[in-house]
């Protein structure tokens, strides 16, 4: 191993790295356990949502009196704005009402 | 003893009595795990390279490292080491061979170099701790929107590869540049959510210690995290540490996007704190880690025999270092210096150790760092909207019997 003025460098160590060469990978990711509580609109929650990501992206977000309409209101806004989910106008309000009922 | 700071539940059993974290989690029988915040429950998961994790999402994956682990050595496992993903379009079917890094933007010669140009340059090494932006923001009182992480999205690794620098020189970075930009395989699933790029000021990325990385803790990178090419940007929050690294680009502006202007922020003040609940009125991009420190030994909630106890755990910051790591065993009352480990760097965790004597009863113990900056954990929390830079001085309480 080459020293070249790096300040934190540790000592030498022979390496598993250094001697074999990368070998391809195929990585299967394990199947999704979480899923969208019943109610009304999940199906509508669950076309314009789960395409990007899981359902546990709702389920973890805190709880309590701040997290309320106003929390999913945003968070959907923030979705369509910032993310760009083409989520239709009159699908907003529903998925609102299915988040703040639900979760 | 049951520890409090991460329950874990066997299906159809409500607790374990005798067993600890770590003993649970290497048993394939348990199936959950609660973080102590409300809506703390997670799913104990097993993803391929890694053992058992705490899932906090699925698609894109996230995983947080059980707390146990960082007890059993001052290096994190690479099969423990956390996860975290924004874009669900992950890579993963990676063929090294195959695989090209692009250098290119303000530079004279332009690059295209393959996993073995790179690892034919000059290998270097540093251990260092990566900690996810978002890691304990889910203690935040009060609570915040974003990933609902404990104190296991961090872990300390030593990486192996080549500083940045080396590859820049090579490129021939044009005067007038000002930062550059990082990008991996992974991507969105819509091509209207903006991709996930990174920018460093220049003079930080050719600054000799970031490195592009391929190896951890003497194997190659696991897929989740970032195989096969990674940046590591040390002292700084895992945010940067692109993975699956495939693209660098030199520009002469300030990168604008979504992850660098609106998200990864945090109050442009000496505290880079807000009154709880406020919005700051500025904010700069999140950069350097907060000095921290944590009891690894005793959980919350332990139960002990009374008499002396060694206690365990590590510390850590921004890249100064530690200088001192102090003790409570009265709630803060009294502070006893702690026995620092080896000197892994000024990057890496630092193990500490002390001997404390416990008469029966409770007591509430705690751990603060000083690191050669001078900076010192806070007693009380502080607080920013997005739950970032978390670094009060931790308690945990036990009885000694």
């Amino acid at each position: 191993m080459t020293r070249i003025n790096f300040p934190t460098l540790l000592a030498a160590a022979t390496l598993i790295v250094t001697a074999a060469a990368a070998a391809p990978v195929s990585y299967t990711l394990p199947e999704e356990a979480s899923s969208l509580k019943p109610g009304s609109n999940v199906e509508v929650v669950k076309n314009n949502c789960t395409a990007c990501h899981s359902a546990d992206y709702v389920q973890t977000q805190p709880r309590g009196p701040k997290f309320s309409k106003d929390f999913w209101q945003a968070e959907v806004t923030k979705m369509i704005k910032v993310y760009g989910a083409p989520i239709d106008d009159a699908d907003v309000g529903k998925i609102v009402d299915y988040l703040t009922a639900n979760y | 003893m049951i520890d409090r700071r991460e329950i874990i539940k066997r299906a159809g059993i409500a607790a374990l009595g005798a067993a600890t974290g770590l003993s649970s989690v290497k048993a394939f029988a348990v199936d959950t795990v609660t973080l102590p915040f409300d809506n703390g429950e997670r799913p104990l998961v097993k993803y391929p390279q890694k053992r058992p994790m705490i899932g906090l999402t699925a698609r894109p994956p996230q995983l947080e490292t059980p707390f146990a682990v960082f007890n059993e050595n001052v290096i994190t496992p690479n099969n423990a080491f956390f996860v975290r993903y924004h874009l669900a379009d992950v890579p993963l079917n990676i063929d090294p061979d195959k695989f090209t890094l692009e250098v290119k933007g303000k530079v004279d010669r332009p690059l295209k170099l393959s996993l073995k140009d790179i690892k034919k340059l000059p290998a270097v090494e540093i251990t260092a701790v990566n900690q996810c932006s978002g890691n304990s923001r889910g203690f935040s009182n009060p609570r915040v929107a974003g990933g609902q992480l404990g104190n296991g999205a961090m872990g300390n690794a030593r990486w192996r590869g080549v500083p940045l620098k080396l590859v820049l020189d090579q490129a021939g970075v044009q005067a007038g540049a000002k930062q550059v930009t990082f990008n991996g395989m992974d991507g969105p699933v819509s091509d209207k959510t903006p991709d996930f790029v990174k920018a460093l000021e220049l003079d930080h990325a050719r600054d000799g210690e970031v490195m592009l990385a391929y190896g951890m803790n003497g194997e190659y990178l696991p897929v989740l995290n970032g195989f096969p090419l990674r940046l590591v940007v040390p002292g700084y929050y895992g945010t940067y540490w692109v993975k699956h690294l495939n693209e660098i680009t030199v520009i002469d502006n300030v990168l604008d996007n979504f992850w660098m202007k609106t998200a990864y922020r945090i109050p442009d003040n000496d505290c880079h704190c807000v009154e709880p609940g406020t919005a700051p009125k500025s904010t700069i991009p999140i950069n350097r880690f907060t000095v921290r420190s944590f009891i690894t030994s005793v959980a919350d909630g332990a139960k002990l025999k009374r008499g002396t106890t060694t206690l365990k755990g590590i510390a850590f910051d921004g890249g100064k270092g530690i200088k001192e790591v102090a003790v409570s065993s009265d709630g803060g009352k009294s502070w006893m210096p702690a026995k620092l480990g080896k000197d892994l760097g000024k990057y890496s965790f630092r193990q500490w150790t002390l001997p404390v004597k416990l008469e029966a009863g409770a007591h509430e113990l705690k751990v603060r760092a000083t690191s050669n900056g001078g900076e010192v954990q806070p007693m009380e929390a502080l607080w920013n909207p997005a739950g970032y830079l978390r670094n009060v001085v931790e308690t945990v309480r036990v009885t000694a019997a």
